[in-house]
């Protein structure tokens, strides 16, 4: 066992961890951080997506050792400073982007990384960019919708309205 | 202006907070005091004998605690198979016992047949794989096959059934001579065979459980993902582990996903129970996204031929189908009535065909258990009918939307009795049509594939016109038809004293919305504000006993319980006011949340009758109870019927085979709407799931049985890129007649009607680029298979 210390939703934390030990489990094991969900076994689902220093990483792909030092930050870090819903969060409620709520932690990460890179979005990239994030409920569709709502487009002619 | 609480408003989801803010709690998010791991021991091979198994090693291993093997269950219940089925000649179908961990033999790759519960996870992993090392199982040669099952009578799945055969089923028996006779003598027959290919359900979240046992009581409580807790407490205690039923709680808390994987009772709820009594301990366990892969029940795999007979102008005659039905290694507790009542019934369509017979033979195979999954029969059905139907209007040169036209039943003939059995109360089929062709826009196709052309690509558009019958279900027709189960609904409505409410319901929800969309119903019948409405499901100690979610049943079934129980709360409530104004009761109204005197202005709020039940000062307590509670449970009359018409617009690279969706139009009728918001949303989950199987998902086991599709890397879940915006329209609405709501179903429509109308784009797309030589391209239509198809 081994000390790692880190910063997660601007909180300095540390903790016990095996060589063995993934980002993904030290956050819910570790922290009590369940909010970062584990879908798989291979890398392919995205359930566990978070930042690491800014960037989306999958969480259930590195060792909570390798980001050691690191400033982590999560689902629980996402909403605003009074625990409203961020901007991409009320999208996601406001369209029906999320039905079961599995996928929908590492969706609104992947999400936010997107529109830090890219701000306006086009529809195309927005599914190009969550090709690393599998949603069983949505068909995607509410999902793409909010990601581009969240970016202040108009969404108001998106099909099915 | 649409409404904005209340039936029929798109409320936002109240769920959603927590879920979105990483607050959901899923089982494998709660930590007990005390808690220790599972991990089970699974096959390798599809099909061996276990000759020894050494536990000695793993129990000796750091952390261990117990060590289970199927010896340690061999003397408690099989999980049992929830429905019988008979065969064509009158003998039961074969019902071989499924044990908790498997004894004797091991019948498919990642069949469990040990656990070990240790203090940590990677102690109990490590000590599983110990476990694996000193097992001896002699493999057999796998089963893998369906024809070659039936075939060889030598090699079994289950050494008492000799051909591997379940049953052989015909529905109806007595309508085949005259199908026979009409097939023979008809101007056309079109004669398609087809494969429903096999899927993984692949809910997002795995499965997951929890025992707990509690020394001082002896009661038992397993937490777990499931979407009927009172259906998995019935199996364990009556069938499975013998504990009485009231000493069991089930819990299912936050589930993400189930589209039927997780309806069914699984062996490992049975060993974390087990081994929470034996060490006093919580033991919890979570699938790895491989043994998901390897062991939740799969959906389809149904091996079709199809006969359609017709007249010239393609009036239909009659339809005749042979199915092969993969049933896997056991009977999953739906596993019998998926490919035989939930599939034979529908296969009349929303058509007047006059003559209809059904064959399904169902095999035992050394791959995971079969079962329901989004649809359940009836998308094999759907699929079956709606591509025969397409070939047959290619062979005739007729158009597609015509037939349909000239073959549906009209609104003059509601209810309408199928030859298959069903009688369908309403419907209005030209509407929906009319309404797809409409919203699809497809009098500008041609201009659309002109346009695809420019760019190189074949442009085609499918037609699938499709029904379904769910709210399952009536529970003296099912009794009839082999069900062991009653699947009424319940709810349970507590006016607490402070005036709001506490609604406890049967049905379950894992992404349905029904914390809003209940809370919506309550709102609007009590005329109380939804905040004020809280739901309560998934706990077997908090709810009445209700048979889950499923079958798109919640709404039609449970939503209708609800609505019964306010009934109940009304009529009581009338009896208080009655009392506290001095009136007779039949001159009391209720509207809005207040109690009125008809013709007056003496009224009481919802809030003061409520409070006057519970603080009964002022009362009629010789004739009334206090309190403000009631129950209701409902058993609906009928199946319901939602309808739907679905227009999909492919673009194909000739050159590479690839298939884009490029768009997809659904007009559906779902009778009365409550939520349009979660309607569109459920319609877009399962298109985005049909659009899956018809062009990415397979299940592929080798012919030794191992499973080659066993992670996403291999199995290809659909992704955003994958699919279209989908347009979706439900202003068709011919509201069911038999249920209160009106209401019909919407879960499964969108998986149901979705992978006829991809699959028939393609092969129009094709057509109209040339090919035409391809009649048929089984799904997953993958750029391999369209690019073979063109070539071949
Ligand atoms: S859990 Fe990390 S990608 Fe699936
Ligand atoms: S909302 Fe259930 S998996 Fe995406």
């Amino acid at each position: 066992m081994t000390k790692v210390s880190m910063t997660v939703n601007g909180r300095a934390v540390s903790g016990e961890v095996e060589g063995r030990t993934l980002l993904s489990a030290f956050l819910r094991e570790g922290l009590g951080l369940t909010g970062t969900h584990v879908g798989c076994d291979t890398s392919q689902c995205g359930a566990c997506v978070v930042h690491v220093d800014g960037k989306a990483i999958k969480s259930c792909t590195v060792f909570a050792m390798d980001v050691a030092g690191a400033e982590v930050r999560t689902i629980e870090g996402m909403a605003n400073a009074d625990g409203s819903l961020g901007t991409i969060q009320q999208a996601f409620q406001d369209h029906h982007g999320l039905q079961c709520g599995f996928c929908t932690p590492g969706m609104v990460m992947s999400a936010a990384a997107l529109l830090a890179e890219n701000p306006k979005p086009s529809e195309a990239d927005v599914r190009h960019y969550l090709d690393g994030n599998i949603c069983r409920c949505t068909g995607y569709h509410n999902i793409v919708k909010a990601v581009l709502a969240a970016s202040g487009q108009d969404v108001s002619a998106v099909a099915a309205e | 202006m649409p409404k904005d609480h209340g039936i029929g408003a798109s409320s936002k989801r109240r769920e959603d907070i927590r879920f979105l803010t990483g607050r959901g709690v899923y089982t494998d998010d709660m930590n007990l005091h005390g808690q220790t791991y599972a991990v089970f021991v699974r096959s390798q091979v599809a099909h061996g004998r276990i000759k020894s198994i050494n536990t000695s090693n793993a129990a000796s291993m750091p952390g261990v605690l117990a060590v289970f093997t199927g010896e340690d269950f061999k003397d408690v219940g099989g999980n049992p198979a929830g429905w019988l089925i008979n065969s064509r000649d009158g003998t039961p179908m074969r019902e071989p016992k499924r044990p908790v961990l498997a004894h004797g033999k091991v019948r498919h790759v990642g069949d469990a047949y040990a656990a070990v519960v240790a203090e940590s996870y990677a102690e109990a992993k490590d000590a599983a794989e110990q476990l694996a090392a000193d097992s001896d199982i002699e493999e057999l040669p796998a089963i893998i096959d369906m024809a070659a099952a039936v075939a060889n009578a030598s090699n079994r799945v289950h050494d008492e059934i000799p051909d591997n055969l379940c049953y052989d089923w015909g529905w109806i028996e007595d309508n085949r001579a005259a199908v026979d006779a009409a097939i023979k003598a008809a101007p056309h027959v079109t004669v398609l065979e087809l494969v429903n290919n096999r899927l993984v359900p692949n809910a997002m979240e795995p499965r997951a459980s929890i025992g707990e046992y509690f020394p001082g009581t002896g009661d038992y409580k397993l937490t777990t993902t499931s979407q009927n807790p009172h259906l998995t407490r019935l199996l364990v205690a009556a069938f499975v582990l013998g504990i009485p039923e009231n000493k069991l709680t089930v819990v299912a808390p936050d589930v993400g996903g189930g589209f039927g994987s997780k309806i069914y009772h699984y062996g490992e709820e049975a060993v974390v129970l087990a081994a929470a009594k034996k060490l006093a301990r919580p033991v919890r366990w979570t699938a790895e996204r491989s043994e998901s892969f390897l062991s939740d029940a799969h959906g389809r795999d149904h091996v079709t031929k199809i006969e359609l007979a017709c007249e010239k102008d393609g009036t239909f005659i009659a339809f005749r189908t042979e199915t092969m039905a993969n049933v896997g290694a056991y009977l999953s507790n739906f596993a019998t009535v998926t490919p035989t009542f939930l599939h034979g019934t529908l296969m009349a369509g929303p058509y007047k065909v006059p003559n209809v017979y059904v064959n399904v033979k169902t095999v035992f195979t050394n791959t995971a258990p079969v079962d329901a999954y989004r649809g359940a029969g009836r998308p094999e059905a759907t699929y079956s009918l709606e591509r025969v139907i397409d070939k047959m209007c290619r062979e005739l040169g007729l158009d597609p939307f015509e037939v349909r036209r000239k073959n549906f039943i009209t609104t003059d003939m509601f209810p309408y009795t199928t030859p298959v059995g069903l009688a369908y109360d309403t419907g209005n089929y030209h509407a929906t049509l009319d309404k797809a062709i409409e919203i699809g826009n497809v009098a500008g196709f041609e201009a659309r594939r002109a346009a695809s052309a420019k760019r190189g690509k074949l442009r085609g558009m499918g037609l699938s016109t499709w029904i379904e019958a769910c709210g399952i279900a009536p529970s003296h027709l099912v009794g009839v038809l082999g069900a062991r189960v009653g699947l009424y609904d319940a709810a349970t409505v507590r006016v607490n004293a402070t005036g709001n409410i506490s609604v406890m319901t049967g049905a379950h929800s894992h992404g349905q919305g029904h914390e809003t969309v209940f809370a919506q119903i309550v709102a609007e019948k009590l005329g109380v504000p939804e905040a004020s409405v809280e739901i309560v499901h998934g706990d077997t100690s908090k709810i009445p006993f209700g048979m889950g979610s499923y079958g798109s049943r919640s709404l039609a079934v449970c939503g209708v319980a609800v609505t019964k129980a306010i009934d109940k709360i009304v009529a009581k409530g009338k009896k208080i006011a009655a009392h506290m104004l001095e009136a007779a009761e039949e001159d009391i109204t209720f509207e809005n949340g207040s109690f009125s005197v008809a013709g007056t202005d003496k009224a009481k709020t919802f809030g003061e009758i409520a409070f006057s039940a519970y603080v009964p000062h002022n009362y009629p307590l010789e004739t009334l109870e206090p309190g403000l509670e009631e129950t209701a449970f409902y058993d609906p009359a009928n199946f319901t019927y939602p309808a739907g018409a679905y227009i999909c617009e492919v673009e194909v690279d000739a050159e590479t085979g690839k298939v884009d969706v490029v768009a997809f139009h659904c007009a559906d009728d779902f009778g009365n709407i409550m939520n349009p918001m979660v309607v569109e949303g459920q319609v877009h989950g399962g298109v985005g799931q049909g659009i899956g199987q018809a062009l990415c998902e397979n299940t592929t086991y080798d012919d030794t049985g191992q499973l080659l599709t066993g992670s996403y890397m291999d199995y290809a879940m659909p992704r955003a890129g994958d699919v279209p915006f989908y347009n979706v329209d439900y202003s068709c609405q011919t509201p069911c007649t038999h249920n209160p709501l009106g209401v019909k179903g919407c879960g499964e429509a969108g998986a149901i009607g979705s992978p006829p109308a991809v699959v028939n784009a393609v092969i129009d797309a094709l057509h109209r680029g040339g090919h035409t030589h391809v009649k048929h391209i089984d799904m997953p239509v993958s750029p391999s298979r369209v690019w073979q198809a063109i070539h071949g």
